[in-house]
């Protein structure tokens, strides 16, 4: 169990061959990364492939050298130390099981380098085994097992270190869909047994969701925020945080602003509290408003929130109704109740509570009014 | 379909037919072998007879010295393959896994070396080993058979490191693995039919190498390559006797050639073909 | 401040471990071998050819300039030799690729015993040079006791002496006869590689036998085949076993190929001088060769690394 602190960490592959100094910034891997975790955290790092994700959780683990600020462990500067000083462990995406020995030998391997006593590391391994059920495969070799259970094997070989961290690069996303969601209750399991400090890449959002006490959105190399779950939802900090976490993904309106009264072609929405005195001091004419299709129902055409559209796609799912419409030139994804009927080429009139509106800057895709209370860098408790 | 299946099985005679005759040279000597040298040294060629081990008895008899060059040959193949491998494998280690910016040129100048014809170096090696006593001599043999199989050896050795996954090693890394604990635990037991092939075909090359040992030996060090060779003016004499010591010469490396011909393909391919 | 794409990003950044040093000692052996017996070898060749160097008339040695080389080439043995060289080396590569591909086609067919029929094809490749030149001198191209000979009788032709009148044509036989088997087996194994698939959609899009060849087959043996090709010229450019053994560089010098000339020089007139000049003559053809598998070595590292 450990603090883990990031500092000002960055990452940029071309150092040693560009001058050093004002290189350029943007072709940082990861920029100006900084969080500190609470003891026995669960952080999710979670962004689009090539946001960065991967490259810090290779720094944490010591794969891979920040260029740039210092990676402490309980306080103490790591970055200049090898992997195996650092007392993490890692499930990687490929599990990285050793095919030549059977599940036991590869949990027992880091205990064994160690030169644990045996009986000992027997103990740790079948501890570990009991835990994840695999005690009737420890004497297989990794390529009689099946996808879930190399998984199990490789989580056993990171608890069997019994670690101050552990990290996770996208462990579950060579399983098949029904197998994800039940490791991921477990990891979830398992990391409140253990309550050891830990950090877990993901591209899902859905898997970030509903495992991370606290979520890193990352895109190209940056942090765009950093909160609880529930937060991320509700305050997203700009336009990309609020369109990747959800699904479906939130709807973009691209809108004039007059009069605490946002419209365009085909809608017209007025704001609450929250947002009105922002946009009115701020002076703001063009703005982006968000829309959660879940918060979309439909109404009568003279609703004081309303959004007029031609129906394009219906997916019956059973449990809701997702349509699309065309809304002027935008496209707008609603989820309705799953009885609803809805035909193609229908007009329709939907509705929206000025409190579940999402505001944006024009340019900077800031949010505007309405911000998480939390700061970004305070764990949040829920 | 019956024209398609007769077109089968005449592509199949013929592949056939192809096979022996690309094989008959060696029929002929294995047959050859078998025969005394009156029935070797025929004008109209004995197809059948009465064999006889008479030859072998003959090249393996005392004073024919053929014990003699057969060790020699194993020695200097074996011991030469041996460290050529405890050389290549560290650096084809080092390369592929803990790769550098000077990786890539190290990698590519060693297999170049290769590229020497062995006449580009043969006057100072010569000069040189004749002035140390290394003419003539085990060891020298040795030496010059490891500096011409390394740069295949770290070439293939380096190929089948390479398709280790990577996370293999970062995981022995993160376990707490030390670079050299890594290698003996993990790298070498992964790669160990790579290596076995790898070092098969550095023992058929060296065992069948011929350049340096008709110019670097004479007779106390000399190779079955030499001893052999010696019978090309023979003109008729002892052709059973040749074709015995032939035999015995090229069927062990003809067997080992035929278990490790996939995997020494992949490996000279650089993994272009799997 | 252009920075210098790297192959991998994962390598620019081991290196910068504190284990590089570590690295190094475990490369420093094999660089430090081959260099002591190829570069430093080479650099002396290089040295000895511009010095006057006879083993027989050491009292005349001393620095010669270029004068080794102008009488390299002032000699025509050497220009033939060089000339045989190259014949030797596009002739064998010619057919041992157009007859291995074909032979790589047919044994691609399923057929009875074909594991059996594929490894006697593949033998002569594993036989040692020095035997492979005895077996086709002795026992086939001998014009009185060879096989060849008894079938030309048989035939009521007369038998010819194949080494005397044909030599090059033999020694090209004797190559070929052993590398065909290797770009067969090369070739084969990257045939069996060709995805399934590739050739069931081809077929479903009507592709003639021809066209598949074509168009699917040439192109995924591609890098294959310039393996072979590659390879084979390094071993060509250096034939001597079959000579030494059959020829002896004759009749005259319509045999002899750079190694055997060199080889001559050194050892039958001693003159080390000339021997290093027409040395330096061989490494240059074989760099030429080099460049270009070099090339593709690189490519390969690339395409590897961004995997």
């Amino acid at each position: 169990m450990a603090i883990v602190e990031l500092k000002n960490v960055a990452k940029n592959y071309a150092q040693g061959l560009v001058a050093k100094g004002k290189g350029d910034k943007s072709s940082n891997a990861v920029d100006n990364f900084n969080l500190v975790t609470r003891d026995g955290e669960f952080v999710v790092l979670v962004g689009p492939s090539g946001c960065g994700k991967s490259t810090t959780m290779r720094m944490i683990a010591g794969l891979e050298r920040n260029t740039e600020g210092a990676i402490l462990i309980d306080g103490k500067d790591v970055s200049q130390v090898p992997p195996k000083e650092r007392d993490i462990a890692m499930v990687f995406q490929s599990y990285a099981l050793y095919p030549h020995m059977t599940v036991a030998e590869n949990m027992a391997f880091s205990l064994k380098l160690k030169k644990r006593p045996a009986a000992e590391i027997k103990t740790h391994v079948d501890e570990a085994a009991q835990t994840l059920g695999i005690q009737h495969l420890l004497d297989r070799k990794p390529r009689e097992l099946s996808g879930g259970q190399r998984q199990r094997v490789a989580l056993g070989r990171a608890i069997v270190r019994d670690p101050q961290v552990f990290l996770m690069d996208e462990p579950l996303s060579n399983l098949d869909a029904k197998l994800r969601v039940d490791m991921r209750a477990e990891i979830v399991k398992l990391h409140k047994r253990l309550n050891v400090t830990t950090f877990y890449v993901t591209h899902d959002q859905v898997e970030a969701m509903t495992m991370g006490e606290r979520i890193v959105v990352m895109k190209d190399g940056k942090i765009q925020q950093i909160d609880t779950p529930i937060n991320l939802y509700e305050f997203p900090a700009n336009r990309f945080v609020a369109g990747f976490i959800g699904n479906p993904s939130m709807n973009f309106l691209r809108a004039k602003h007059a009069d605490g009264v946002v419209s365009g072609d085909g809608y017209q929405l007025s704001l609450d509290g929250g947002h009105r005195p922002a946009v009115i001091s701020r002076k703001m004419v063009d703005v982006w408003v968000g829309i959660r299709p879940e918060h979309l129902r439909l109404s009568d055409a003279t609703a004081t929130n309303r959004i007029q559209g031609t129906v394009d796609v219906v997916e019956t799912l059973g449990a809701v109704t997702v349509v699309q419409l065309s809304v002027g030139e935008h496209s707008v994804t609603a989820q309705l109740p799953g009885h609803q009927k809805v035909e193609l080429g229908d007009t329709l009139t939907l509705s929206c509570d000025s409190d579940k509106l999402h505001l944006f800057d024009d340019e900077s895709e800031l949010a505007i009014g309405r911000e998480s209370t939390a700061q970004p860098s305070a764990a949040a408790e829920v | 379909m019956r024209s398609k299946r007769s077109t089968n099985a005449a592509m199949g005679v013929l592949a056939w037919i192809v096979a022996l005759l690309i094989f008959f040279p060696i029929l002929w000597l294995l047959l050859t072998s078998f025969k005394t040298e009156q029935q070797a040294f025929t004008v109209v060629p004995n197809f059948f007879f009465s064999p006889t081990l008479d030859s072998f008895k003959a090249a393996l008899a005392q004073g024919s010295g053929y014990w003699h060059y057969a060790w020699n040959s194993a020695l200097t193949a074996i011991v030469s393959t041996i460290i050529g491998l405890a050389l290549a494998v560290p650096a084809a280690y080092a390369m592929a896994f803990y790769p550098n910016k000077r990786t890539d040129f190290l990698l590519v100048w060693m297999v170049s070396t290769k590229f020497i014809p062995a006449v580009g170096v043969l006057i100072p090696i010569y000069l040189v080993y004749s002035a140390v006593g290394l003419l003539d001599n085990a060891l020298g043999l040795t030496l010059l058979f490891t500096a011409m199989n390394l740069p295949i050896i770290v070439w293939m050795v380096y190929s089948y490191f390479r398709d280790i996954p990577k996370d293999i090693v970062e995981a022995a890394d993160i376990d707490g693995a030390s670079i050299m604990q890594t290698l003996f635990k993990v790298v070498l037991p992964l790669a160990l039919p790579g290596l076995a092939s790898t070092g098969l075909l550095a023992l058929i090359l060296a065992w069948n190498e011929s350049f340096w040992s008709i110019t670097m030996t004479d007779h106390s060090a000399a190779t079955l390559a030499v001893y052999i060779a010696s019978f090309k003016s023979a003109e008729g004499l002892y052709w059973a006797k040749m074709s015995a010591a032939s035999v015995l010469a090229i069927a062990p490396i003809i067997v080992l050639g035929w278990f490790t011909q996939r995997q020494m393909v992949r490996g000279l391919t650089f993994g272009a073909v799997k | 401040m252009k920075a210098i794409s790297r192959t991998a990003p994962s390598a620019e950044e081991t290196g910068a471990r504190s284990f590089a040093r570590t690295t190094r000692l475990l490369m420093a052996p094999a660089v430090i071998f081959l260099l002591i017996w190829m570069l430093v070898p080479l650099a002396m060749t290089i040295y000895y050819s511009f010095q006057q160097y006879n083993l027989i008339m050491p009292m005349y040695n001393g620095f010669a300039g270029l004068n080794n080389f102008a009488i390299l080439l002032g000699d025509p043995t050497f220009w033939k030799s060089l000339a045989n060289t190259l014949i030797i080396v596009a002739a064998s590569l010619v057919v041992t690729v157009c007859l291995g591909l074909a032979l790589a086609l047919l044994f691609n067919r399923t057929f009875v015993g074909r594991g059996v029929a594929r490894t006697l094809a593949v033998a002569p490749f594993f036989v040692m040079p020095v035997v492979t030149g005895l077996i086709w001198k002795n026992m086939l191209f001998h014009p009185v006791f060879g096989l060849f000979a008894w079938m030309a009788r048989q035939l009521g032709l007369e038998p010819v002496d194949w080494l005397a009148h044909y030599p090059m044509l033999s020694v090209v036989i004797m190559i070929t006869w052993e590398w065909t088997p290797f770009a067969l087996l090369v070739l084969l194994t990257g045939l069996q590689s060709l995805p399934e698939d590739q050739v069931e959609a081809a077929k479903l899009d009507g592709a003639s036998a021809w066209q598949e060849f074509r168009h699917i087959v040439i192109p995924h043996l591609g890098q294959v085949l310039y393996v072979v090709v590659m390879l084979e010229s390094i071993f060509f450019l250096t034939s001597f076993a079959e000579i030494y053994t059959t020829t002896g560089g004759g009749p005259g010098t319509a045999t002899t190929n750079l190694p055997y000339y060199i080889f001559q020089t050194v050892f039958q007139q001693n003159d080390i001088g000339i021997a290093s000049a027409a040395a330096i003559g061989a490494v240059i053809l074989a760099n030429i060769f080099a460049i270009m598998l070099i090339r593709f070595i690189a490519g390969n590292l690339n395409a590897g690394a961004a995997r």
